[in-house]
């Protein structure tokens, strides 16, 4: 039994419960964002301290106060005259009814009674919300000041587009690679990560220590292959990679150059031109126009070709400087030996997670291109192939996630119709495919995009604009706010949406040695210590 | 004090000559000590008589105290006996008796004899200290829109 704290005086469904503190509780030890149950009479109630106040039964004593030099009057006093009075928002209702029974906690739709006991909630009571680590369950962290593992249910956490924010330095790349750990050990997905910075796959550097931490690929070896656009970048680094990618000239189409619109600096009559120039070229329409008015095509057949398909001499040329900039990418070439989709799938379908590296290609534009002209093959296939299952009443494909950096790339107002990222966030989960979305400017991502997303997982921010669209729609968002903005500026984050049942603030665990241990990849050497020390128990 | 099964707190004593009206003369003008007045007016102790008025606060109900007005009032020629510091020490276990004296209308200010009474119960019992601090407790609620009484107690008992 933990500690009683006292009893509701005050309470209602919309504003919180008041609760009276009981007299030798000292209001200095409860903490705002601390756990408490509440013992309802016909069930129990779990809740957040989100105030914390002074009270007095009489006005008189704030006008002359007591003589507080005498120890005697003072403790008199305390818990009675004056008294501590905390402010608990009900959040779920943990035992009682038999729907929580069954199904776990439930949001609260009800208020406790009057003079319903609270009690700080005990370990098992946070257990029970936030779960065990089981084999759907994976420890991401602990609660804020609590030694309690929060664990979140992946199985869930995939079924749905979900989101990562924080400022740059807050942690969010830690936290992604604890997840994408997470969904490779526990979650039946699979995993489709562009990673931009070359952090995910192999061993990446810590930001303070300078030391190195461990990629996918180390602890996960055969469940993860690298994929890279840069070969010569990831075997400098001593990456072992599965395989390059190259792309054709043939596998680009307008559409991704219509993606590629504003960081190309392009007219929309360029983009246009692109789209004419393909229909009238067709499949090799990038290596045509790219041939067009280099070597000796005459320049009256150029404005012939220009002249039919309608397109003005300055977007032509607008079109070319883009198109000039796609092939001076390394990996763009003009034949592929292999198809990377084609291999990419093979992966995916065999369970295989594909991180695609990018090497020395770090500029935004190879970024949206490649992701963007992947993914929306991949889905593609991925599409068939659900409406082909659920004709045939087979299994649906493995659930697939995409990981995504630099998101408001991809999902801005402008670009969220045009990327099939924007699609695939608003179509869900249909076809099995989510998304992972890391970003820093949240405010910059499409709205509805934002709205689609299950679960999300800020890290500290500060800008209003990003505070309001992370946490837009969500209930109790001011009490939301404090708690986000009181975030340290390291390793602490907030999580809320479709897997979890309430909003925490938590500290992710640490990614050192004692984490490698605990993970699967752990266990062998664990389980030998274990029959070695059961042996010398017997000697 | 204690008479029969009724408990009573002593609010009041005089002592005065037993005809009415008529006030004792100053005596022991040449005498060294108070007892010597006696001595040499032994009529004294006949023709004085000291009286004291006490406020019914509990009673016994077989083995168990109670905190409320008993049933019949004090039988006339009844013997008043002084309570025992075990009797205090069991009375002060609870202090439903602070409700009564709080509320009595009597000819003394209530916040004295609250405060002397305490501080009389509170020698019988093993800690003094922290039995005053759990009545000034029930009388902070019980006064809880009475600062200024509350204050005069306390000042009282500290």
């Amino acid at each position: 039994m933990t500690q009683r704290l006292g009893i509701v005086t005050e309470a209602s469904l919309e504003r919180g419960a008041e609760v009276r503190l009981d007299s030798p509780i000292s209001v200095e030890d409860m903490v705002v964002g601390r756990y408490v149950t509440i013992a309802g009479q016909k069930r129990r109630f779990f809740g957040m301290i989100t105030d914390v106040s002074l009270g007095v039964t009489d006005q008189r004593l704030t006008i002359t106060p007591p003589d507080t030099t005498d120890p005697f009057i003072r403790e008199v006093l305390t818990g009675t005259s004056t008294f501590g009075t905390i402010h608990v928002t009900p959040m779920l209702t943990i035992s009682g009814d038999a729907e929580s029974i069954l199904e776990g906690p439930q949001p609260v739709k009800t208020i406790p009674g009057h003079f319903s006991a609270v009690n700080l909630a005990s370990e098992e009571d946070i257990e029970s919300v936030f779960g065990k680590e089981d084999s759907q369950r994976f420890h991401i962290g602990n609660p804020l000041d609590m030694e309690t593992k929060l664990c979140l249910n992946l199985e869930e956490f995939v079924k749905r587009s979900n989101g990562i924010f924080g400022k740059s330095g807050t942690g969010k790349t830690f936290l992604t690679r604890i997840l994408l750990i997470g969904m490779l050990q526990k979650s039946q997905a699979v995993n489709l990560i562009f990673d931009m910075h070359n952090e995910y796959g192999w061993e990446g550097s810590s930001e303070d220590s300078r030391r190195k931490v461990k990629g996918l690929k180390q602890w996960g070896q055969s469940k993860v292959a690298i994929f890279t656009l840069d070969k010569e970048n990831s075997a400098r680094r001593k990456v072992p990679t599965d395989f390059t990618v190259q792309i054709g000239y043939d596998e680009i189409t307008p559409e991704d150059i219509a993606v590629l619109r504003s960081t190309l600096n392009l007219t929309d009559l360029a983009v246009e031109a692109a789209y004419q120039l393909s229909r009238r070229f067709g499949k090799g329409w990038l290596r045509e126009t790219l041939a067009l008015g280099e070597g000796d095509t005459p320049r009256e057949d150029i404005d012939e070709i220009l002249r039919e398909a309608n397109i003005h001499e300055s977007s032509f040329q607008s079109l070319k400087r883009g198109l000039g900039i796609i092939r001076r990418l390394g990996f763009v070439v003009p034949q592929t030996p292999e198809d990377a989709v084609k291999n990419i799938l093979n992966q995916l379908e065999r369970g295989t997670s594909v991180v695609m590296e990018f090497g020395r290609y770090r500029e935004i534009a190879a970024y949206l291109l490649v992701a963007n002209m992947l993914s929306r093959r991949i889905y593609a296939r991925y599409q068939q192939k659900s409406e082909e299952a659920r004709a045939n009443n087979t299994a649906l494909p493995q659930p697939l996630v995409i990981t995504i950096e630099e998101a408001h790339k991809f999902l801005g107002p402008e670009a969220a119709g045009k990327t099939i990222f924007g699609t695939i966030a608003r179509e869900m989960r249909k076809y099995n495919v989510s998304l992972l979305v890391i970003d820093q400017r949240p405010s910059s991502i499409d709205e509805e995009v934002m709205s689609q997303m299950g679960t999300k997982i800020t890290c500290l921010l500060d800008n209003e604009k990003d505070i309001d669209s992370v946490l837009a729609g969500v209930s109790g968002k001011n009490e939301l706010k404090a708690v986000l903005a009181r975030l340290a500026p390291k390793q602490q984050a907030l999580i809320f949406g479709h897997a979890v049942p309430m909003p925490v603030a938590f500290q992710p665990v640490e990614y050192n040695e004692r984490y490698y241990a605990s993970l699967g990849s752990g266990n062998a050497p664990r389980k030998e210590q274990a029959e070695k020390d059961i042996e010398e128990l017997w000697e | 004090m204690r008479t029969g099964d009724i408990y009573a707190i002593v609010y009041n004593a005089t002592t005065s000559s037993l005809e009415p009206g008529r006030k004792p003369l100053a005596r022991g003008k040449d005498e060294a000590t108070e007892e010597d007045v006696y001595k040499s007016s032994p009529q004294l102790t006949k023709l004085l008589r000291s009286e004291f008025e006490a406020v019914a606060v509990g009673c016994r109900e077989g083995e168990s105290l109670r905190y409320y007005l008993p049933a019949q009032p004090a039988r006339i020629h009844a013997f008043v006996y002084l309570c025992q510091p075990d009797e205090v020490k069991e009375f002060g276990q609870s202090f439903g008796f602070l409700d009564i004296l709080a509320n009595a209308s009597l000819p003394i200010p209530t916040e004295e004899l609250i405060a002397a009474a305490l501080r009389q119960m509170s020698r019988a019992q093993d800690n003094p200290q922290a039995f005053l601090v759990a009545a000034g407790k029930e009388l902070a609620a019980l006064l809880s829109n009475q600062y200024d009484r509350l204050k005069t107690i306390l000042g009282r008992l500290s």
